[in-house]
């Protein structure tokens, strides 16, 4: 997030946009929720009406995959009715000029006829956040998880921009990251193309840094592999050996029977995970780590703000801390590590890494701190790209075509597939199917259906319904709901024995490599 | 009797909620949340009220195993590190550095992520770490 959690609550108006934030996010949403108290119009764009949308001033119906014609829609209005903030473009931007030109050939009949969203409800969005002192924008993964997963943010750098509506408070870009430390993965260089700090592998200098504190003469400058393209690597026989820490492809990722092939055809696999989670199932060997009440550390939230975990009681069995462990394979390979604990570690983070250089375990006992701290004596920063001052100097507008999804909808799969999460679970379901309160409140999964469609194939609520894709199927039970509109149809992927994802499709965005798991197509026929 | 409550940050989604573990003799009992987290102030969802629960349950791993005539056996943890180090090595040694990936995890702590990219650059000599951020 560009902006802190608690800012929200001082914004005119939030745009939210791809984001379950009431089920994903609740502490987010409280914030939002007081934002209404406070007088704040809260605006939700998204194919599936969520829980938020209920509190919503105005909600929007988009179909799958078309947010850049919606965004492109709103931000023709803004620049057509003089919404837009020409001081702040002039003074912190550059791009304009093309992203104009752009919008300018945009009809908004066109976008109405491509998202299902009337002329006047896109004008409604554009005129409320567009006139809004503090607008806020918060998305989660209903906008990266998609072919076009970049130009969909790009093209709310762009609206954010138009307005003036970042580097101020009460305002921002606001992706709500879903992992509790997936910020903090980032962070720490758990990326092909970067060390930690976000210092590409490709640069002399950073890569001279690296080697230097570690004590090598060089390391590897080639961009490495990302999680699709390893399993493509591993198919075609180029990658023997894969270590897996804390997660659970099998169930996460698209398409997963092909995942699971290439798990099972690899040579060499490692899994280290708390449960025996259907990728452990694989390994050649399981290495059970702790879980985060058993060690020490920090994780980093989604605004940014690095906090501490503390021990509560001793591993469970044998489990190890997830640190030891690699510190002891590390040391038997040959590169020897010999850390007393977390904090050592973190030390170290801190001296290789800018936007971490003045934090350190003794000044996290506090409220934590949000990077980037430069230094031991700054405060943090709550919020990004203050006065316009963007990291890479202007702020860039991207003039951002629409282009529909990889897959879309025929005769053969006729019913458009979104997924996401429900309340009680969290993602693979690992931990949360092992939580008794939790497993009570939904213990299996469901499609949600919408009541024509359940009638047009003659189906009640709670039958057993076989679900399709070009990828593979799956049986579950429907659940008939007017959340869903007629032709969309909508999963929770937390089911191993509903794998959602055995349906979902792998074609991922160029650039970011994300997977398109929110839009592919289905067909739906009675058991 | 011993009972302490320990601070510590919620390990379900990136809202980074904080809470103490309430700990009686050794073993988790219950989550409290805490009213001067600048995150939270004092509320927790549903996950976040019954996240003790998952952490002591009977299905937790509880031994390293290695796979041995198909089937994964119970090994000392001697033997699980020797034998990762050793296979790593040799597939570095046949095939070279790039035929090695890693998945490190938005689950595990700053410091691990840190320790297993390091292991992977230095260590094995390849990028080819990434992590769920897509998923």
């Amino acid at each position: 997030m560009t902006n802190g959690v608690a800012e929200l609550e001082g914004s005119d108006a939030i745009f939210i946009i791809g984001s379950n934030t009431a089920t994903s996010h609740p502490l987010v949403a409280t914030r939002i929720f007081r934002a209404i108290e406070n007088g704040a119009k809260v605006l939700v764009a998204d194919p599936r009406k969520n829980q938020i949308a209920q509190f919503a001033h105005l909600y929007v119906r988009h179909k799958p995959g078309t947010d850049v014609a919606l965004l492109n829609g709103m931000m023709k209005v803004i620049l057509d009715r003089g919404l837009a903030d020409r001081a702040f473009i002039d003074a912190n931007t550059e791009g304009f000029t093309e992203f104009k030109t752009l919008i300018d050939q945009v009809s908004l009949e066109d976008c109405a006829a491509i998202t299902g969203v009337p002329v006047s409800q896109i004008e409604e969005l554009a005129q409320i956040y567009g006139k809004a002192d503090r607008g806020s924008i918060v998305y989660c993964m209903g906008i990266t998880q998609h072919t076009n997963g970049v130009n969909n943010v790009k093209s709310l750098a762009n609206l954010a921009m138009v307005t003036g509506n970042i580097g101020r408070e009460g305002t921002g870009v606001n992706p709500l990251r879903g992992q509790n430390n997936v910020q903090g993965a980032c962070d720490m260089g758990g990326l092909p193309n970067v060390f930690p700090g976000y210092q590409p592998v490709t640069l002399g200098a950073a890569s001279k840094k690296f080697a230097d504190a570690w004590g090598k003469d060089t390391l590897p400058t080639n961009i490495g592999l990302t999680i699709p393209e390893m399993f493509s690597a591993i198919e075609k026989d180029k990658m023997q050996g894969l270590w897996i820490m804390g997660e659970n492809p099998v169930v996460s990722d698209p398409d997963a029977d092909h995942v699971k092939k290439a798990l099972e055809d690899i040579e060499f696999l490692v899994v280290q995970d708390i449960f025996m989670t259907p990728t452990a199932r694989l390994a050649d060997v399981v290495l059970p780590g702790a879980s985060f009440a058993e060690k020490d550390g920090t994780f980093a939230n989604t605004e940014r703000r690095v906090m501490r975990v503390r021990k509560a009681i001793d591993p469970v069995g044998e489990s190890k801390a997830d640190w030891e462990i690699i510190q002891e394979i590390s040391t038997r390979f040959g590169l020897s590590m010999a850390y007393a604990g977390p904090s050592e570690i973190f030390d170290e983070i801190a001296r290789l890494t800018p936007s971490y250089s003045g934090i350190s375990y003794d000044r996290l006992e506090g409220d934590g701190i949000q990077w980037p701290c430069p230094t031991p004596a700054h405060p943090g920063t709550p919020y990004l790209h203050k006065d316009g001052h963007f990291t890479r100097g202007k702020g860039l507008f991207h003039a951002v075509e629409y282009k529909g999804p990889a897959e879309v909808v025929d005769e053969a799969y006729p019913f458009w597939m979104t997924t996401g999460r429900v309340y009680a679970h969290y993602h693979t379901g690992t931990m949360t199917r092992n939580s008794a309160a939790l497993d009570r409140e939904v213990s299996e999964g469901f499609l949600e259906i919408n009541p024509a469609d359940a009638a047009a194939l003659d189906i009640l609520d709670g039958q057993k319904i076989c679900v399709a894709s070009r990828r593979g199927e799956i049986e579950t039970r429907i659940m008939i709901t007017d959340r869903v509109e007629k032709g969309v149809v909508f999963m929770p992927f937390h089911f191993e024995e509903a794998n959602v994802n055995k349906l979902t499709n792998p074609a991922y965005d160029p650039i970011a490599k994300i997977p398109e798991l929110k839009v592919c197509a289905v067909s739906l026929t009675k058991v | 009797m011993d009972y302490q409550n320990i601070l510590t940050t919620c390990t379900y989604c990136g809202c980074g909620c904080n809470f103490f573990l309430e700990v009686l003799d050794g073993k988790l009992v219950g989550t409290i949340p805490c009213k001067t987290s600048p995150v939270n102030e004092g509320k927790l969802c549903i996950k976040g009220w019954n996240v003790h629960q998952f952490v002591q349950s009977e299905n937790r791993l509880t031994h390293p195993m290695i796979r041995k005539n198909g089937v994964l056996e119970k090994v000392s943890w001697d033997e699980a590190f020797d034998y990762t180090a050793s296979r790593l090595s040799e597939i570095k040694a046949e095939k070279g550095s790039d035929a090695i990936g890693f998945l490190t995890s938005a689950k595990v702590t700053n410091e691990e992520n840190y320790l297993l990219q390091k292991f992977a650059r230095a260590g094995v000599g390849t990028n080819n770490i990434d992590h769920c951020a897509r998923l």
